[in-house]
């Protein structure tokens, strides 16, 4: 992040750094979970198989269940001794806890529901005659799912990822257990707001990035707008 | 040839399931039309035929090939059967260009597949100001002679079409009409043409097969079976033979264009098409009139000499068809018990079929005049009735190269 804009919004390295380690964050858990979102949505919207509800219910519930429940759940899972984390420490040298990647999976892990729903209803949206008349041309599954499906259900994974992007910024429960606190590694905008809070003289802090947040979160719920109408154009359905 | 057996239920047996068991088979060129009141199964057969369905138990074959075998574990998934479909709702990819929607199917089809070229299609359905518009700026009627263009160009070896008139108003669909009988010519692969209206097969189908609540009722040449007063064609009010004809001359000083048929002629209201163009018209029966002398001094044009070969019952108790032929030309008339009575009717007797010259409805055409001319012919409707054809306004007539007319009340 250039240095000069440093005055215009008056920020100090510090504040800088928690916002630009938000975007990256909430950045990564976009780009880790959007392709197994996909996968999930296609098996919710059109599978047939036993267990579906159960799978349903079970990418929801990061939105029913605390945060901090969520984080402590990573933590078994992917600590040092944990039954996945052990031996992608162990064989990979990886270490998720405690680290931006590991803040970049529990926001994910956080935002998850929500690309799977907006992508799933962006699939529900696409007429499965177009695939049928796409099948009558001679596409076969995965010429049809790449030139008809996933062009006309893309305003849905759009809408996705900016929604669980903007809500990646914001991520604070399941980071802060999973990832700590820790300025430049895993201390977040909202991360920082709640240090800034809770120090003394802080307050100052705490009010610009809380006014930075406020003014990425709008922008992200403006550009999402913005896109789907243009997708919308160039689908064919303004 | 295409060959099919299909058995399918839908819902459960126990419940007012709906079941399929149809047979039928539809030669190598022409239009083959399933027809029937809505429910009677049509559109599932041409689904399964297609692919998208996968009836329960049937075997369907093309030209020797096996599509679907059930009782030996065939399936041939719909992209590997090469049978373009035309659907009613057309189905064009919202997301690509008119041009991208046409080409979706030639770059799919097997490269030593032959058929008519992109440009030959876009021309023979009028397409080209549309190519780099989208599907969602186009109108029902043009959307329809894409989705027939796109299925033509996919160069399949049997074209599928689930009504596709049905969800347009009777100004487009005489809009597409035409244009669906260009194809039917320049596509030189057998149609199987579901439908339930019965002017798109007058005016389209070379071949019919009449279905009813899942069954095969009847299947032949259209003109053999529209002659038929055992079938439920005959209780329509349209019920009547079809006949093909051409045009003979014109007379524009008496505005009337003549029509011949195998055993006579016609007089009918003056016509656009060009001397030599071939149509079928459907001569109602509820038209016919005879008369056991010949009538004089009558407004009506078409007085034909006419054996009666035969008297059938009609729907109606007081009513009767009378089959008459003229030359090799079988027409049907419907009258009133009482006139068999009162005329003493009985078969082998010369009659005078009776015939006024505006009573012709709906009718279809042979292209086998230029490219610019229209291909299906309506012939129109009475003008006025009572008036002598004299006296009658002349209806102006359209230039060559439009649309049919439709109907002239």
């Amino acid at each position: 992040m250039p240095l000069h804009v440093e005055p215009v919004l008056g920020l100090s390295a510090e504040e800088w750094q928690a916002v630009r380690l938000s975007l990256g964050v909430a950045a990564r858990s976009v780009l880790v979970s959007l392709i197994p979102a996909v996968g999930i949505a296609w098996l919710l919207a059109r599978g047939r198989f036993p267990g579906r509800t159960l799978l349903d219910a079970l990418v929801h519930l990061p939105l029913v269940v605390p945060p901090v429940v969520v984080g402590w759940g990573l933590l078994m899972l992917f600590g040092v001794r944990g039954p996945i984390g052990g031996p992608l420490h162990d064989w990979f040298g990886l270490r998720l806890v405690f680290t931006t990647e590991g803040a970049a999976l529990a926001t994910a892990v956080m935002s998850f529901p929500l690309i799977v729903r907006a992508v799933r209803l962006g699939l529900e949206h696409v007429d499965q005659g177009l695939e049928a008349a796409a099948r009558t041309l001679g596409a076969g599954p995965l010429d049809r799912f790449v030139t008809i499906t996933l062009p006309l259900m893309s305003p849905g994974i759009l809408a996705g990822a900016v929604t669980a992007f903007a809500a990646g910024l914001g991520e604070f429960g399941a980071v802060i257990t999973f990832a700590s606190n820790i300025p430049g590694e895993t201390q977040t905008l909202p991360l920082a707001i709640y240090t800034a809070t809770q120090t003394a003289g802080g307050e100052a802090t705490a009010a610009r990035l809380a006014l930075v947040s406020f003014v990425l979160a709008i922008s992200g719920l403006l550009l999402a707008e913005l896109i789907a109408r243009r997708m919308h154009l160039l689908l064919g359905r303004g | 040839m295409l060959e099919v057996t299909l058995r399918h239920r839908f819902g459960r047996a126990e419940a007012n399931g709906f079941a399929l068991e149809a047979g039928f088979a539809m030669p190598d060129s022409g239009v083959t039309a399933l027809f029937g009141p809505s429910g009677c199964g049509k559109s599932t057969i041409l689904s399964a035929v297609a692919g998208l369905l996968r009836p329960q138990e049937g075997r369907i074959t093309l030209h020797g090939t096996v599509l679907l075998d059930t009782a030996g574990g065939i399936f041939v998934a719909p992209e590997r059967r090469r049978c373009g479909v035309v659907f009613q709702d057309s189905r064009l990819f919202p997301h690509l260009s008119v041009a991208s929607n046409l080409r979706y199917g030639l770059r799919r089809a097997p490269p030593d597949a032959a058929g008519p070229g992109f440009e030959e299609v876009v021309a023979l359905l009028g397409i080209a100001p549309l190519l780099e518009r989208r599907p969602g700026r186009l109108s029902g009627g043009e959307r329809q002679r894409v989705a027939l263009g796109r299925a033509l160009l996919a160069r399949p070896r049997l074209l599928l079409m689930d009504e596709p008139l049905a969800a347009l108003d009777a100004a487009r669909r005489g809009e597409v009409l035409p244009f669906l009988a260009r194809l039917r010519d320049a596509a030189g692969i057998p149609i199987l043409y579901v439908t339930h209206a019965l002017d798109e097969v007058d005016a389209l189908a070379d071949r019919l097969v009449l279905l009813e609540a899942g069954r095969v009722l009847a299947e032949g040449p259209v003109e053999a079976l529209a002659a038929r007063t055992d079938l439920p064609l005959a209780a329509r009010r349209d019920a009547g033979s079809l006949i093909p004809c051409a045009v003979a001359a014109h007379d524009p000083a008496r505005g009337l264009t003549r029509l011949a048929f195998a055993g006579g002629a016609f007089h009918v209201p003056l016509r656009p098409e060009p001397v030599g163009t071939h149509a079928r018209i459907r001569l109602r029966a509820r038209d016919v009139a005879v008369a056991t002398e010949q009538p004089r001094g009558l407004s009506t044009q078409n007085i034909l000499p006419a054996i009666l070969a035969a008297i059938t019952e009609a729907n109606a108790a007081h009513e009767v068809f009378l089959r008459l032929t003229v030359g090799p030309t079988a027409i049907l008339a419907r009258v009133t018990r009482d006139s068999v009575a009162r005329l003493g009717l009985r078969p082998g007797m010369a009659l005078w079929a009776v015939v006024k010259a505006v009573t012709f409805d709906h009718a279809g055409a042979k292209a086998t005049t230029g490219p610019d001319l229209p291909d299906a012919v309506r012939v129109a409707e009475p003008v006025a009735d009572g008036a002598p054809p004299d006296e009658r306004p002349i209806p102006p007539r359209p230039s060559p190269g439009r649309t049919p007319i439709g109907r002239l009340r």
